[in-house]
């Protein structure tokens, strides 16, 4: 604009005419914004999908509502800190809220979370896997809103399973995994840090048993029991201790998280991993990247997760974002309508083949364009089908933190010891009787 | 302040110049006192009053006043309340005692380094002092960490450390490493503070014993060491207290896990964590009463001195 109007000696009005202008614009352009109601959505990190969906929803709004997004802490116990916080100090900003499954329960009990209205659950979970749904529960209602869904599966080295003779299209169990680890002098990658991951282990290892780790998920906080002193609660525990003390999970075991038990899986030494489906996009990545060979990424093949027993199908643990809007909210209509703009089916694909993260919609998977990048798209949906959630209850947190300070350091845990400490720990705890 | 203004005999009425000093003094000095009463009582009340209750912050409806059962929970239970501050202690202690002896030698080395090269050496000590707390914890946990770190490849020669040496796993290594970091930190500090106290020694008297034959052990324990106890009590004081409340590195680098735990991890992990309100503001409370007991116990009975060094005291 300067170029135009400054000529040397245009002088005053040509100075003038240009900073009318210049408020013209400004005018317009504020006006135009400013009527429009700006929704708040609160994400966790994410490699930009969730900051795509505001925008591509804020311009199918047309002008209803803008989605502006802002960043959470990276990890999912400060997402919870954080929400938690603003959410009891009556933040009307919290329009809309990407939250973890596990946290839901004690969001909603209080009444944090605005009532999902009927129509919108009803356009938003028409086709959603089972399990996922079951994460967005609380009390037999939907109190947020299926996003994407995520489970684990069981990964594994070609090289290693033949080696053993395993026939990976029939489902394994964990003691024909352990076995054919330790007969081959081979590292399994699973997850040994004291942090959540434990939980969502111990969870999976409970439930692929048809057993849930609390007795009743609704029970108030002094009447809580929970289900480890029992013989589903040994086996579990047996199976954690097992590769703790031989070793199998290599030395590093107590400070592994996801990443790092991918980066064991990756090296000479690796055979299987239970994992997120997020370790095949990053694989694939670091190959074109030219960090790891080309050998390895058609060495790697994908099945269900583990059995406990043989003759009962394993329940792979349930993770996700589902999308919650603030009791505080002073949008909450215009935030549905956010809500069911950004999950549609289109949109879930969409997330999945540029983030990684697996749809909770079953007709998202029915896009061809995912086979390409996911090959393993159809085991994710079966495990989602009976992916079975962490125990839905007001008190996760602390459920969870008991799970972790007895369960790790894996090679410390002792299926005759173990489960019962675990279930009185917990239950003083929950009446308040100890410290955590 | 010089003796001249000081009342004459202690007991005598203030002069009326003494008088309008001391109003000047609270004059000045008031609104500062005023902001920080203001800052860290009203906390600390609403600290004391809150651990009076059990209340869950995701629980609004629920609280309920239980007097001083946060109190008695906490006091009974052996194993996180009690370890936590055992480990607690034992940081303190050890940390304390080896920053003494190492930031006594690089005081001596600073004192007696030539004047030339005197402003680089404080400034290169005082590095590791500059660094925020969170960001060496960070490059330590980084240095040792069995995946990340580089200290299990190059010191494989030493005994007792090889590739599969997991620093954080166990107790003795996890914190070994953290104190260590601590150390690193934090020896600068006590360090500047003796070599402020190495500085008030009177170099007559240091003159003298040399005249009269004085070892340079004598020299230390009969002249140097006695002219400095003010300012070796300070340094001790204020690293405990530092020690005490000691955070960033053991979050970074356990978070508790192996038994390092300690009482403020306690109590952010239990309000902020478990947001367990109650709970949470009772141990802060016994937090902040331990921090009192040692000042009281460092003033009361090894007599140290915070005002000496300095013109309150009317001179050297």
């Amino acid at each position: 604009m300067g170029g135009s109007f400054g000529t040397p000696h245009g002088g005053r009005p040509a100075r003038v005419v240009g900073a009318a202008l210049a408020a013209g614009l400004l005018l317009s352009g504020c006006s135009g914004e400013e009527d429009v109601p700006v929704l708040t959505w609160y994400i966790n990190p994410d490699d930009g999908g969730q900051a795509t969906l505001a925008q591509q929803c804020t311009e199918e709004a047309e002008g209803a509502y803008r989605i502006e997004t802002s960043l959470l802490p990276a990890d999912a116990p400060s997402q919870r800190e954080q929400l938690a916080r603003r959410l009891a100090a009556g933040d009307d900003s919290l329009d809309i809220m990407s939250l973890d499954p596990p946290f839901i329960p004690e969001l909603a009990e209080p009444g944090f979370l605005a009532p999902v209205p009927d129509e919108t659950a009803e356009a938003t979970t028409e086709d959603t896997l089972e399990g996922a749904l079951a994460g967005a529960m609380w009390n037999e209602e939907l109190v947020a809103v299926p996003f994407w869904a995520n489970t684990q599966l069981l990964w594994y080295r070609e090289s290693v399973t033949e080696e053993a003779g395993l026939d990976m299209d029939e489902p394994v169990t964990w003691d024909q995994v352990i076995e054919a680890a330790m007969e081959q002098d081979k590292l399994l990658g699973v997850q040994g840090t004291r942090a959540e991951s434990m939980t969502v282990w111990l969870n999976a290892l409970v439930e692929s048993q048809d057993t849930s780790i609390l007795v009743d998920p609704e029970a108030r906080a002094v009447d809580l029991e929970t289900n480890f002193d029992t013989a589903e609660g040994e086996k579990a525990a047996d199976i954690i201790g097992t590769i703790g003390t031989e070793g199998l999970a290599g030395p590093g075991v107590a400070s592994m998280d996801e990443n790092q038990s991918m980066l064991l899986f990756q090296g000479d030494n690796g055979s299987f991993m239970v994992n997120w489906p997020f370790v095949w996009a990053a694989t694939k990545a670091a190959v074109d990247e030219g960090v790891l060979e080309q050998d390895l990424l058609d060495d790697i093949g994908w099945s269900q997760y583990p059995r406990v027993d043989e003759d009962t199908a394993s329940a792979p643990p349930l993770g996700g974002i589902n999308l919650g809007v603030g009791a505080d909210s002073e949008n909450q209509d215009l935030a549905f309508d956010a809500i069911e703009c950004i999950v549609q089916p289109e949109n879930q694909t969409e997330y999945f083949i540029t983030n990684g993260n697996p749809p909770s919609s079953e007709s998202a998977y029915d896009d061809e364009a995912l086979e390409e990048d996911y090959p393993m798209a159809d085991a994710i949906r079966e495990a989602l089908a009976n992916a079975a959630p962490r125990p839905q209850t007001p008190f996760y947190n602390e459920i969870s933190t008991a799970i972790q300070q007895e369960f790790t350091p894996i090679s410390g845990v002792r299926e005759d010891s173990t489960p019962a400490e675990t279930d009185s720990f917990i239950v003083e705890v929950l009446r308040g009787e100890r410290l955590l | 302040m010089n003796g001249s203004s000081r009342p004459r005999g202690g007991t005598g009425k203030k002069s009326n110049r003494a008088k309008s000093e001391a109003r000047l003094g609270w004059l000045i000095a008031g609104p500062a006192f005023f902001i920080m009463l203001s800052v860290t009582a009203y906390p600390i009340a609403q600290a004391v009053y809150d651990s009076l209750f059990s209340f869950r912050l995701t629980a609004p409806d629920d609280r309920s006043f239980v007097f001083l059962q946060n109190y008695l929970t906490i006091f009974s239970d052996v194993e996180v309340f009690w370890q936590a501050l055992g480990v607690t202690l034992f940081v303190t202690v050890v940390t304390v005692a080896v920053e003494l002896v190492l930031g006594f030698g690089l005081a001596l080395v600073m004192h007696k380094a030539l004047k030339r090269i005197r402003g680089a050496l404080r400034t290169a000590i005082l590095v590791p002092y500059g660094i925020i707390t969170v960001v060496s914890a960070f490059a330590w946990y980084y240095m040792f960490d069995i995946n990340s770190g580089f200290v299990n490849n190059w010191f494989s020669w030493v005994p007792g450390i090889d590739s599969d040496l997991d620093w954080f796993a166990n107790f003795p290594t996890a914190i070994t490493i953290i104190m260590a970091s601590e150390i690193w930190k934090t020896t600068p500090f006590i360090a500047l503070l003796l070599l402020a106290g190495l500085a008030q020694v009177p170099d007559e008297l240091v003159e003298a014993a040399k005249v009269d034959g004085a070892s340079w052990r004598q020299q230390m324990t009969r002249v140097i060491l006695p002219n400095m106890k003010a300012a070796i009590m300070v340094a001790v004081l204020f690293r405990a207290l530092d020690a005490f409340r000691i955070f960033d590195n053991v979050f970074i680098m356990t978070n508790g896990s192996a038994n390092t735990e300690v009482l403020s991890l306690l109590a952010y992990r239990t309000s902020i964590g478990r947001l367990e309100i109650g709970l949470g503001s009772a141990v802060s409370v016994i937090l902040f009463i331990c921090v009192l007991l040692i000042c009281f116990i460092a003033i009361k009975f090894f007599k140290v001195d915070l005002a000496s060094g300095t013109d309150a005291k009317g001179g050297k």
